[in-house]
This record gives C-alpha cells, sequence and structure tokens, in this order.
C-alpha cells in the first residue's frame, strides 16, 4: 500500500489513477496511522514552497514524515514534494524544508540566460548522473514533463538526475530511502509510469 | 534540451469527438477516450479538449468523458471551451484537466485570468486568442473568431500574461482552414512580447509547415493542429521523425 500524502496542496487526481493503472493499491490520506502503516509514502505537492510546508505542519504531518523518513520507509516526493526533502528554499522568502536531503531550493530566474522562459515547461530529456534502481525500467535521455520555476541547488549528494535547460537543473535525487522526482511522473507518459512503477518495487 | 511540442485539438460536443476522423484500428472513432489513447500512443505532447456543447446536460457528459481520459491517459491534458469563471477551472480541474484555456471568458471578464491564476497558479491558465488583422493591426476577436473586439491584441496578450496567464495559444483567424502554413509574422509578434510558452495554431496542412515554424522561430514551444490530424493528412510520429531530421528536439 502507498499513502499519497493529502495536506490541501494540488490536485491528487492523476496521480492516483496513475497508481490504479499500474496496478498499485494507494490511499489519499491525511491520517497519521494510515501513513505510519503504509508500505510507501508519496509527498506530492504544488504551489508555493511556504504555503505547503506550513499546510505540511499545520496537518500534523510534518514531523511524521521526518520520522517515517528516520526508520527507514521509503519516500518520494514529486515537483514541490520533493523540493519539500530538502533543508530550505528561498522561494518568496527563506523556508525551512523537511531536510531529509542537503541542499536547496533556489529560483531559476536570475540564473538563467534571458531568453530562457521561466517556468520551465515541457517534455525534457533526463540526463543520468547515478545509477538508480528508480530508473531500471528506463533509458537515459528519456523525455519526461517539468512544470516549475524554482530547482535544487548544491545537492550532489542526493543528485541521480539532471534535465539541460541553459544549465543541468536537478530532476530527480535519491539518497538510501529517501527519492524525488522534480517533474511530473504522473504526466510523463509511459516512461512516467515506469519510473513510478520502479518505485513501487524498491526496497 | 528542451522539445518542441506537438499538440492535438479534439472538439467534443456532447461527450462524443465531432468531425469524424479516419483511422485504422480505432473501433469508436468519436470516443474521446480511444482517440486520446491513439494519440498518446502515438507521440502526441499534450492534448487539448474542446468543449463546444451548449447545454448543461453536455457539459455533464463532457466532464464525465474527461475524467474517463484522465484516467486512461497520462500526459498533459487542457481544457478549453466554455470557461466564463473560476468554478469553471474547478470542475474541470477536478476532472483530471491539468491546464484550462480561456479565450472569450477573458474578454468578457478580465478579471478571470488574474482570478485563476492566484487560485491555481498559471501553469493552469493558458489565454487562447483568435487574431486577424484589421487594418494594418491585429486585432482579438471574440465567440469563436466571428466578433472583432476592436481590441489591439498583442497589447491583450501582454496584459493577459502580466495578470498570470503562463502560455499563450496564438489562433490566426487569417491562416486558419487555409492549410498553407502557420502565421510566422503574427506569431512572431507575439513571441517577442512575453516570456512565456507560445503555441502556434492555424494554419498547418503538411509537414513540413511545422519545420518551417519551428525554423522560423526557434523559441517558439508548441504546434497546435486539429483537423489534418484526424484525417491522418499529418501523422503525428512522422511528424516528429521529420523534425528530429532537421534537427529540432522532439519527443520520440
Amino acid at each position: 500500500m502507498v499513502a499519497v500524502v493529502d495536506y490541501g496542496v494540488g490536485n491528487l487526481f492523476s496521480l492516483c489513477s496513475s497508481l490504479k493503472y499500474i496496478g498499485q493499491d494507494a490511499v489519499v490520506t491525511s491520517d497519521p496511522d494510515e501513513i505510519k502503516n503504509a508500505g510507501k509514502i508519496i509527498l506530492p505537492g504544488v504551489g508555493a514552497f511556504g504555503d505547503a510546508v506550513e499546510k505540511l505542519k499545520n496537518s500534523g504531518l510534518f514531523s511524521l514524515i521526518q520520522q517515517q523518513a528516520k526508520d527507514g520507509k521509503e519516500i518520494m516526493g514529486i515537483c514541490l514534494g520533493m523540493q519539500m526533502l530538502f533543508e530550505k528554499s528561498y522561494e518568496f522568502g527563506e523556508h525551512e524544508g523537511l531536510g531529509l536531503l542537503k541542499g536547496e531550493i533556489v529560483p531559476m530566474k536570475g540564473v538563467l540566460d534571458e531568453k530562457y522562459k521561466i517556468p520551465h515547461i515541457g517534455w525534457n530529456a533526463l540526463n543520468f548522473r547515478k545509477e538508480s534502481d528508480l530508473f531500471k525500467h528506463i533509458n537515459d535521455g528519456d523525455c519526461v514533463y517539468f512544470v516549475h520555476s524554482f530547482y535544487a541547488d548544491n545537492c550532489a549528494d542526493s543528485l541521480i538526475a539532471t534535465a539541460e535547460y541553459d544549465i543541468e537543473l536537478t530532476a530527480a535525487v535519491e539518497k538510501d530511502n529517501v527519492c524525488g522526482c522534480q517533474f511530473h511522473p504522473e504526466k510523463s507518459g509511459e516512461v512516467g509510469l515506469k519510473i513510478l512503477r520502479a518505485f513501487c518495487e524498491k526496497g | 534540451m528542451i522539445t518542441k511540442r506537438i499538440i492535438p485539438c479534439l472538439d467534443v460536443k456532447d461527450g462524443r469527438v465531432v468531425k469524424g476522423v479516419n483511422f485504422q484500428g480505432l473501433s469508436d472513432v468519436s470516443s474521446p477516450v480511444e482517440l486520446a489513447k491513439y494519440y498518446s500512443d502515438n507521440g502526441a505532447d499534450e492534448l487539448v479538449f474542446y468543449d463546444i456543447t451548449a447545454s448543461f446536460e453536455g457539459r455533464k457528459l463532457f466532464t464525465d468523458i474527461l475524467t474517463k481520459v484522465a484516467e486512461t491517459i497520462f500526459i498533459p491534458l487542457t481544457v478549453g471551451g466554455g470557461i466564463n469563471t473560476v468554478d469553471d477551472f474547478e470542475r474541470v480541474l477536478n476532472c483530471g484537466a491539468d491546464k484550462v484555456s480561456v479565450n472569450s471568458g477573458a474578454i468578457k471578464d478580465p478579471s478571470l485570468v488574474p482570478r485563476a491564476a492566484e487560485k491555481y497558479g498559471s501553469q493552469c491558465v493558458v489565454l487562447s486568442a483568435d487574431i486577424k488583422r484589421v487594418g494594418g493591426e491585429f486585432r482579438v476577436f471574440a465567440k469563436g473568431g466571428r466578433e472583432d473586439t476592436g481590441m489591439e491584441a498583442i497589447s491583450w496578450v501582454k496584459r493577459c500574461v502580466e495578470n498570470g496567464a503562463g502560455e499563450v495559444v496564438v489562433n490566426s483567424i487569417d491562416t486558419d482552414g487555409v492549410k498553407k502554413g502557420f502565421d510566422i509574422e503574427m506569431l512572431r509578434t507575439v513571441q517577442d512580447a512575453v516570456n512565456v510558452p507560445v503555441i502556434a495554431s492555424g494554419g498547418a496542412g503538411k509537414t513540413d509547415d511545422f519545420v518551417e515554424l519551428f525554423k522560423q522561430l526557434p523559441d517558439l514551444d508548441a504546434g497546435l493542429a486539429a483537423s489534418v490530424f484526424h484525417f491522418g493528412e499529418i501523422k503525428i510520429n512522422e511528424l516528429k521523425k521529420a523534425l528530429k531530421e532537421n534537427d529540432i528536439p522532439v519527443r520520440l
């Protein structure tokens, strides 16, 4: 059973449909016991970092997820959910994240050449940086769908894939039982479904 | 490297795709689910569903069918047609749409774009603009291109982007249906005015029209078309191979 953490941000329809499609039992929940009892946790998210962390804290799930990660449970963050795994973010101020991975979330603005549009929207190729079980069903160079304006930086410790958009943007990260995708696997066609399947097979 | 998106657009009325299509192997050529799957399996990077239903019942059928599509197809889905309020955004996003395209609704109520962007984020809000040359300037048209609003198009598009539209579909009425290629001049003018993705629509008749589009405008993000895909005049997977042969980055 995979627990998809519901803390009031974003639309979980596609994520749940894609898990169902690959035959994975999943439950959308904000119930601490259900999350504790699940074999794996997916932390989704869209919107602003500070707002999402606050909602996660208000629902009492912030420290629970930290503890679950320390206890060795497999956790995947998606998009903003991946960003929240890091120590902090500089999106509209400075906000503390879950601190499960080393690194920080920084804006593309001011870093990319001006001719690059922000957000980074569209299908971009994954450049593998490290071997990972998450990629066992896909190939280096496969395309996935991105929508984001901020990216994880100083995260060499967990970096497993990048996507080229003027610079090499962090696309996927993994450190022991904690992993994340900046892109949307639930919107990335067959390739995305294969990444979700690989996560469900982990551990 | 980010790839150029190829986007088929399907008109849906009372839960069925209109303008019959002609594909071998499809048992029901007007089933949105079957067609969406066909396009998704054959290289479409995104799908646009355009609801041309007028009745309440038809709208209900549309949202039912959208839910079924979103349960089956895992690429971005954009919905347009009949989007006049923030509640309309809510209705289609809850059925699994990723983006919502507004056209006449934004003209009638210019506060729609900023309110929707604030609630759902700019990445959800697509401005679709029907543009035509009138007396030496680009004008915005409403009601499916039938009504001249009198508004100058470039300033309209700029204003919507400043208010939170995250992408812009430019449909040239001047080239739409003519099948002699996209409106490069109009697209260039819009593209130079905004810093969000621009999607070209109107005028595609053959594969070379897309090659020409991305060669002339290498910063343009996507090409959208309807009947040339539905009638099989252009096959998306062959189109993408042709783009690749011309060094235009695509997802294969």
